[in-house]
């Protein structure tokens, strides 16, 4: 079986295929990665290289110093020893110099690709579609951009500096380890099968722990999240003990999935340490034995008792970094799943331009369901000529606003074809269906800023007069000048209090300054209260003459600025004409507004 | 934390052992090397060995220790944060962007358990190892201790001086990360809006700009990070030379043996890594630090709506609420503008009705918010049946008062969960009626019934069917009083009608105040009352009003009849 982007996240028993499968996805992640920091990457191995090299000699040195500069010594020749300083200093300062630059140098890499990465999440985030974030929960995708960043910044800190470095001086250890003495050498070498098989085991066990930690910490991030967003809720329905046992419960999870992984550290940490003392043991006995037979010097000795104990003194650091590359690699798995999601509306390959859009919508057999047995939208063809402006009335759930949806494109038809002014929406460049068709709903979401800055979403290049004028046209001014700072006012700041009504003001002004040919307005109104209400519509009335609208609206009073109304029902469009028509005749909507009548009253 | 103790004595223990080793080794080389004698090498190896083994079981000892605290510490500091956040009253809520909550609750805690697990307890046996491998040294070579010992004085210096430098930085960083974090949660909860109108770029750019910043700090810190690198492999590398020249030339004169020269440079190698360690533990240290200040700036935060110290009981409330002289404002609003409410008042009679008409912006969702004390009166009172509300238990009041917000808040749990959030131990009954009143009945036909877990936010449900829900779990609470906030302005005609129908039925009984912007809600009311200006400037009933205020007039009558038919 195989898996396809996020799916199986929230596993943890993958079979031997699965768990490839991901490694494999999350290391072409990571080569395209660096794939563009070649250059920087080589130069940075380079100068590790070299300060490991300048590290490696010192042993050797003090071997030198110790067998040939303390005899020549006794013999009043001090230029060996004069050499072996020297050259220690040398090597010393070329050490710590390189290694220092390396860290900027290595830092500047794990930064470009932290900051690539993020952008790719971000942009993938706002790529997919509204079907994926419905199902996937925004805790999660939240999740993905923070902690599980977090675990790789964690690893590119500092981590990947300590693992390369350690590597390369373990390689440079053992090299030099056989070129002072071969025999020492094998032991070392020796080592490397219970070192292998230590690793091994705790790249295995630790694997399937970080798994656990990235989907518990998932789980709380969401639930976290999700509660502080609805935290007015949370309080005034007395969910907190609930929600502090629930959070309790999950932290629990995490606390264990970590401690898990730790365990498994505690088992690694002093297992190298023991293979690195007995190695030292061995190859004392061993040396020990020729230096007594005269066939080894003793400084050749020191340098191997020296060269060994460094070899295993990075391997403990190592270990613990190490730690951190399994807990990078878990999240990186994780955001490689996101990444690799096709998003269900993709943008086209070869886009049609499309400049001067008039605004004629066509619906072409167009078929809509989420899954073959829940047909929201059954087959059906609508021409909507360009500048009309239509209501379109029905009871909730009567498929209106995955009618609106599938114009803007927050979906596409499961059949048919819907096009704007004769090219299909699937084709058109995303920036010409974004300038030509715009959606306002009734969840009017404000962005943390100033007002003006909310409203400026709509045509960002707007100088503060188009923002001005924009908010005139919609009536929102009066309210808009009586806060705090105006136009600069910044609704973070005064949070949840700009009111519902208020909120779809500012979005009805956001609208109004995009400028698009069609509009859509999805029970916009819904939270207004009369006097805006109309004002609105006064606004909408000149806005609408010569633009296509499609108004959603449950307040009747729309129709009186509409050309036509459309009436839906279990996803049909049961009548279709003049308002005037609709309402003399003898059909739903002539009860619904007759309804509606009684209702003002 | 005795545990963290027993954890640096096994630690200390190890680290004494490594010391050891070269003390042997000096014993073998000064005597079976020199005289040999290979029948005596044996004994010195087994005791390298069993020193070995021994600090091996130590480290483990020490993992073992250590293990458990520092996951604990974290887990109940993220648990504390947790209720304390839950604690803290929603005008808190409203000055603090939620990724700065986030990034507390996550990667700073994150960072403290790495610090306890792995940084504190190297710390503090690091330091200790230098100090007595420095003793062992002194002991092998006094003159070569000395040199050690001045050339590290250098080292202390640069520490301090990084502290200063590595902590601000460590500052900047951590706070950028929460600013990150504030911009993912936005462009993932407003993705409709970036989406309808194709700003995904736009959001992206600006996230660049945010990312970008954070880049340049973190390569300050490492830059940070380099230079005190450069001093803790420089100085231990000359000190190395100039140990090798001072120890050849002592040893050349005699005054030490080659035994001694080996053990000190054993011993010296053993000091190596503890000093090189002080770099990244330094830097994670001042990470922990930076994170505890960070998470401590939320749980000092002094929390103004609390429980009394006695509170009253209200067994059976009737639902008598009077407002009296209330006045509200916000605490960042600037001095010149007017409290948003400017002295209230106004009585609901038990089982009454009560509609509260206003202009978008008057204050009416603050004035619901104020009755179940998600923010507290700036001055004045609320009593329900003659007791200020201030002095019931919150839990106590909440469950008295329902309320539905204008958006409706729902969570991802099952439709049962949500509907019983304010009364878990409801029956199947009372859910079942609620829905009805709500005319929620459309959840039966979801894939599970009662059972389905809608999506988080309720998203995957229309406008109307969220608000609906929202209604049914006020309902489903069975208070005393009920606080509707526009409980209908995203239902079709139709439905409206029928859950007003229905919802008479449970407001014969139930006092309640209900925001409403339209006369059909209006009509659910037994009286009405007009807000404005801060102030409550009429109540009456609907026809009164119509009749009496042009104000209400004006906020409430519907478009003209010609314009509808139009």
């Amino acid at each position: 079986m195989s898996l396809n982007g996020v799916e199986g996240e929230d596993r943890n028993d993958f079979t031997r295929e699965e768990s490839k499968q991901i490694r494999n996805r999350s290391r072409r992640l990571l080569m395209s990665l660096l794939r563009p920091l070649w250059g920087r990457v080589t130069l940075t191995m380079g100068v590790v290289i070299v300060s490991t090299v300048a590290q490696v000699v010192g042993p050797a040195l003090i071997a030198y110093g110790l067998d040939h500069g303390l005899p020549a010594l006794v013999n009043h020749d001090s230029l060996p020893l004069a050499l072996a300083v020297g050259a220690y200093v040398v090597a010393g300062v070329v050490g710590a110099v390189l290694i220092s630059w390396y860290t900027v140098l290595a830092a500047r890499i794990g930064q470009a690709v932290l900051i690539d990465l993020r952008k790719r999440v971000f942009h993938q985030t706002q790529n997919l579609s509204l079907e994926f974030h419905e199902s996937y929960t925004s805790g999660r995708i939240i999740a993905r951009q923070t902690s599980d960043l977090d675990s790789i910044r964690e690893l590119l800190d500092s981590g990947i500096n300590q693992l390369v470095q350690g590597a390369l001086f373990m390689l440079f250890i053992a090299a030099a380890l056989f070129s002072v003495d071969w025999l020492s050498g094998i032991i070392l070498f020796a080592t490397l099968i219970p070192l292998g098989f230590l690793f091994r085991w705790f790249q295995v066990r630790s694997q399937v722990g970080f798994r656990r930690t990235r989907i518990a910490s998932a789980r709380l991030i969401v639930h976290f999240v999700e509660s502080m967003t609805g935290i007015r809720a949370v309080k005034a329905f007395r969910k907190e003990k609930r929600n502090a046992e629930e959070f309790g419960r999950l932290t629990e999870d995490y606390r264990d999935a970590n401690s898990k992984v730790i365990q498994l550290f505690g088992v690694l940490d002093p297992g190298l340490v023991l293979i690195g003392n007995v190695a030292l043991a061995a190859m004392l006995l061993v040396g020990g034995l020729r230096v007594a037979n005269g066939e080894l010097a003793i400084g050749v000795l020191l340098a191997v008792l020296l060269y060994t104990r460094q070899f295993f003194l990075p391997a403990q650091e190592m270990g613990m970094f190490y730690n951190a590359y399994q807990s990078a690699s878990a999240a990186l798995e994780k955001i490689s799943g996101v990444l690799e999601e096709k998003p269900s509306v993709p943008d086209p390959t070869t886009p049609i331009d499309l400049w001067q859009a008039k605004g004629a919508v066509r619906f072409d057999g167009v078929e809509f369901a989420y899954t073959p047995d829940r047909v929201i939208l059954p087959r059906f063809t609508l021409e909507i000529p360009a500048g009309q402006t239509i209501a379109l009335v029905g009871s909730t759930g009567a498929g209106k606003s995955t009618l609106a949806k599938l114009i803007s494109r927050f979906y596409d038809p499961t059949d048919g074809r819907i096009s704007l002014d004769g090219v299909d929406l699937k084709r058109l460049h995303p920036k010409d269906l974004r300038r030509a068709i715009v959606m306002v709903t009734q969840e009017a979401y404000l962005f943390s800023g100033t007002v003006s800055h909310n409203i400026a979403l709509g045509k960002p290049d707007a100088s503060h007069a188009e923002i001005v004028a924009a908010a005139k046209a919609v009536g929102a001014h009066s309210f808009i000048t009586g806060l705090p700072n105006g136009y600069e006012t910044d609704v973070n700041k005064r949070g949840g209090r700009v009111s519902a009504g208020q909120r779809q003001l500012i979005s009805f002004a956001r609208a109004f300054l995009a400028d698009p040919v069609v509009l859509i307005l999805d029970e916009a109104t819904a939270s207004l209260d009369i006097p805006s209400e109309r004002l609105v519509q006064e606004g909408l009335q000149t806005l609408l003459a010569d633009r296509t609208a499609i108004i959603i609206a449950h307040r009747l009073s729309t129709v009186s600025i509409a050309d036509r109304v459309l009436v839906m029902q279990h996803g049909r469009i049961i009548e279709d004409g003049s308002p005037s028509e609709l309402i003399s005749g003898s059909g739903r909507f002539s009860q619904m507004h007759a309804a509606w009548r009684d209702s003002l009253v | 934390m005795p545990r963290i103790y027993l954890g640096m004595g096994a630690a200390l223990i190890a680290s004494l052992v490594a010391l050891l080793i070269p003390q042997v080794l000096q014993t073998l080389v000064d005597g079976p090397l020199q005289d040999g004698d290979a029948q005596e090498i044996l004994f010195p190896v087994l005791l390298v060995l069993g020193l070995g083994v021994l600090e091996a079981a130590m480290i483990w000892l020490r993992r073992w220790f250590v293990l458990q605290p520092g996951t604990h510490v974290e887990a109940r500091m993220r648990n504390s944060l947790y209720r304390q956040l839950q604690e803290l009253p929603v005008s808190f809520h409203d000055r603090w962007p939620s990724g700065q909550l986030l990034s507390r609750a996550v990667s700073d805690l994150n960072l403290v358990r790495r610090w306890i697990s792995f940084g504190i307890v190297l710390l503090v046996v690091n330091v200790a190892t230098i100090v007595i491998g420095l003793i062992f040294l002194l002991s092998i070579s006094w003159m070569l201790g000395v040199i050690f010992l001045v050339c590290s004085i250098p080292l202390w210096v640069y520490g301090y001086v990084f502290e200063n430098k590595y902590s601000q930085i460590a500052r900047h960083s951590q706070d950028q990360v929460g600013d990150l974090a504030t911009s993912v949660e936005e462009s993932v909860h407003g993705i409709r809006v970036l989406k309808a109108f194709g700003r995904g770029k736009d959001a992206l750019e600006r996230f660049g700009v945010q990312a970008e910043r954070l880049r340049a700090t973190e390569i300050e810190k490492a830059r940070a990070i380099a230079g005190i690198w450069l001093w803790l492999l420089l100085i231990p590398d000359l000190t190395f030379a100039l140990s090798l020249l001072g120890g050849v030339w002592l040893a050349a004169n005699g005054e030490l043996t080659v035994g001694e020269l080996v053990a000190f440079f054993a011993t010296a190698t053993v000091l190596r890594f503890p000093v090189e360690s002080i770099g990244f533990l330094l830097s994670m240290t001042f990470d922990a630090r930076t994170a505890v200040d960070r998470y401590f700036e939320v749980m000092d935060s002094v929390n103004t709506i609390t429980d009394p110290a006695e509170p009253q009981i209200l067994e059976h409330p009737e639902g008598r609420v009077v407002f009296t002289d209330v006045h509200f404002r916000y605490q960042d609003a600037p001095n010149d503008f007017p409290d948003l409410l400017n002295g209230i008042n106004l009585a609901l009679d038990p089982g009454e009705t009560m509609a509260l008409v206003g202009l978008t912006g008057s204050g009416k969702s603050t004035l619901t918010a104020l009755t179940t004390r998600l923010y507290d009166v700036s001055c004045g009172t609320i009593t329900l049946d003659g007791i200020d509300i201030r002095d019931l238990a919150r839990a106590d009041l909440r469950r008295h008062i329902a309320m539905a917000f204008e958006d409706a808040i729902l969570f991802s749990a099952t439709v049962r969960e949500n509907v019983l959030l304010g009364r878990p131990d409801a029956s199947e009954e009372d859910l079942a009626e609620a829905l009805s009143i709500a005319q929620a009945d459309f959840v039966h036909s979801l894939p599970q019934g009662l059972d389905t877990i809608i999506g988080e936010e309720g998203m995957s449900l229309s406008g109307g069917q969220r608000q609906r829900l929202a209604l049914a779990r006020a309902v489903a609470a069975k208070p005393s009083v009920l606080v509707l906030d526009d409980p209908l302005s995203a239902l079709d005609v139709d439905t409206e009608a029928l859950v007003e129908a229905a919802l008479r039925r449970v407001l014969a009984s139930t006092t309640a105040l209900i925001v409403a912007h339209r006369p059909s809600t209006v009509m659910l009311a037994d009286r009405v009352a007009l807000l404005e200006e801060g102030r409550i400037t009429a109540v009456g009933t609907h026809s009164q009003l119509l009749a009496t205020n042009e104000h209400y007039r004006f906020v409430i009558s519907s478009l003209d009849e010609d314009e509808v038919t139009g």
